[in-house]
């Protein structure tokens, strides 16, 4: 094996078409960013999956700790006030 | 164990038992995570291996039409050695590791492809048969917990239906030829068939995984099962191509519901898995070289970037 520098792994996130958000479509070895598009190209977008494409090396990218899932996110499971169907109106209201 | 860790367990379990996914970061036993880094490496491999028994007939195509679609097929078995590479590595093992375990031959790779292709209806027998096989365990292991697996198989799937459509095309078209092209057919299906119905691995009785992976919702079917369903699915279809699948044992149970077939080779299986199958030096030695003469442009390629890095870093300061 080469004692040479593995290529660094990229996330891929492509836009499927204008209008929408880029998604993650999942993560490919290149040496650069050039290289890294053009295989996202070849890899995630064969069949006109993507009108555009981002990369970005996934050492640059942080996560949450799934350990501290529950501290992060549970505080919002009961606030249902912050949804409209807590506030009770009569049906005969319209277009509210 | 510890305490602690017979309760991780426990709730991992439970996790699964909801039908929750489980995702890269997320607490694992041991063994979830090893038996995910050999299930999706061996898949990952299958695919690579698998490009070059089609590879090889990419410049005998009998026409453009043809070429085009195995070109492409083996440029989608390609993208899903990719896609598999990528869920393996989530588990923490690099490709390069990867890549030293099948050439090492410490990693396996499905049997199948260490049969020949032959003639120009392998291609056909190929696509028909053994992306159908494939198919059957990828279609189940969209449903699989672990997260990055599951998301590689709907997009694997999603392309897949069309290398065994192209596949049984050619059957089509060469059971509709002259006899000459009808018998390659028939002989191609002779030589598929029953290394096709070994791709579902070791009966369920001989098979020590099963138990574990169907627990922990790796798998969701048994070998013996997918096995069934694909004789069932793809006998209609030998018939409909005017073709005799070559077993005389194969008949309909009306009481089953299922067709009954005759005893697999499993001393052949086992043969192949060893490493003593028609090709598997072949193709290993392929990958190997494959491997050996990218080096420099691998090499290559991480001195372009240096070098480019570091200009930008002269003309920042
Ligand atoms: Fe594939
Ligand atoms: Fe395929």
């Amino acid at each position: 094996m080469s004692d040479k520098k593995q290529w660094p792994i990229w996330e891929v996130f492509i836009r499927s078409k204008n209008g929408l958000e880029h998604r993650h479509a999942g993560s490919l070895h290149a040496s650069d960013a050039e290289m890294a598009l053009e295989n996202a190209r070849d890899v995630y977008t064969r069949r006109q999956e993507g009108v555009s494409i981002w990369v970005v090396e996934s050492k640059h990218i942080h996560a949450t700790n799934p350990e501290e899932a529950g501290e992060l996110f549970e505080p919002a499971a009961d606030k249902v006030y912050r949804h409209p169907t807590f506030y009770v109106l009569p049906d005969e209201l319209k277009h509210i | 164990m510890t305490q602690k860790e017979i309760n991780l367990e426990e709730q991992f379990q439970a996790r699964i038992d909801r039908d929750e996914s489980i995702e890269a970061k997320d607490w694992m036993p041991e063994k979830y995570r090893k038996t995910h880094i050999r299930q999706i490496s061996q898949h990952a491999h299958s695919e690579i291996v698998g490009m070059l028994p089609e590879g090889n007939w990419i410049t005998r195509a009998p026409s453009l039409r043809r070429k085009v679609a195995l070109l492409a097929k083996v440029q989608d078995e390609a993208g899903h050695g990719l896609y598999l590479y990528s869920a393996a590595e989530t588990l923490g093992i690099t490709r390069d590791e990867l890549t030293e375990q099948l050439h090492s031959g410490k990693a396996k790779y499905s049997s199948i492809f260490n049969y020949p292709a032959l003639t120009w209806a392998d291609m056909g027998a190929i696509g028909w048969l053994v992306d159908g096989a494939a198919i059957m365990n990828q279609v189940m292991l969209t449903r699989t917990s672990y997260g990055p697996y599951a998301r590689a198989m709907v997009r694997i799937c999603k392309e897949e239906s069309f290398h065994q459509r192209q596949g049984y095309e050619i059957m089509l078209t060469l059971c509709k030829g002259t006899a000459l092209q009808k018998e390659l057919a028939q002989d191609a299906l002779n030589r598929f068939w029953w290394p096709s119905l070994m791709m579902f691995g070791p009966k369920d009785d001989e098979s020590p995984n099963t138990e574990q992976s169907v627990k922990w919702k790796i798998k969701r079917k048994t070998n013996d099962e997918l096995r069934q369903q694909f004789v069932d699915q793809t006998v209609p279809q030998a018939e409909f191509l005017g073709l005799t699948v070559p077993d005389p044992a194969l008949k309909w149970n009306e009481e089953r519901g299922h067709y009954d077939f005759g005893d697999i080779d499993w001393d052949e299986f086992w043969q192949v898995v060893k490493g003593h199958g028609p090709c598997n030096k072949e193709r290993i030695d392929a990958r190997v070289k494959a491997w050996e003469e990218g080096e420099w442009v691998r090499d290559a390629a991480v001195t372009h970037a240096e070098k480019k890095d570091s200009r930008t870093e002269q003309k920042v300061a």
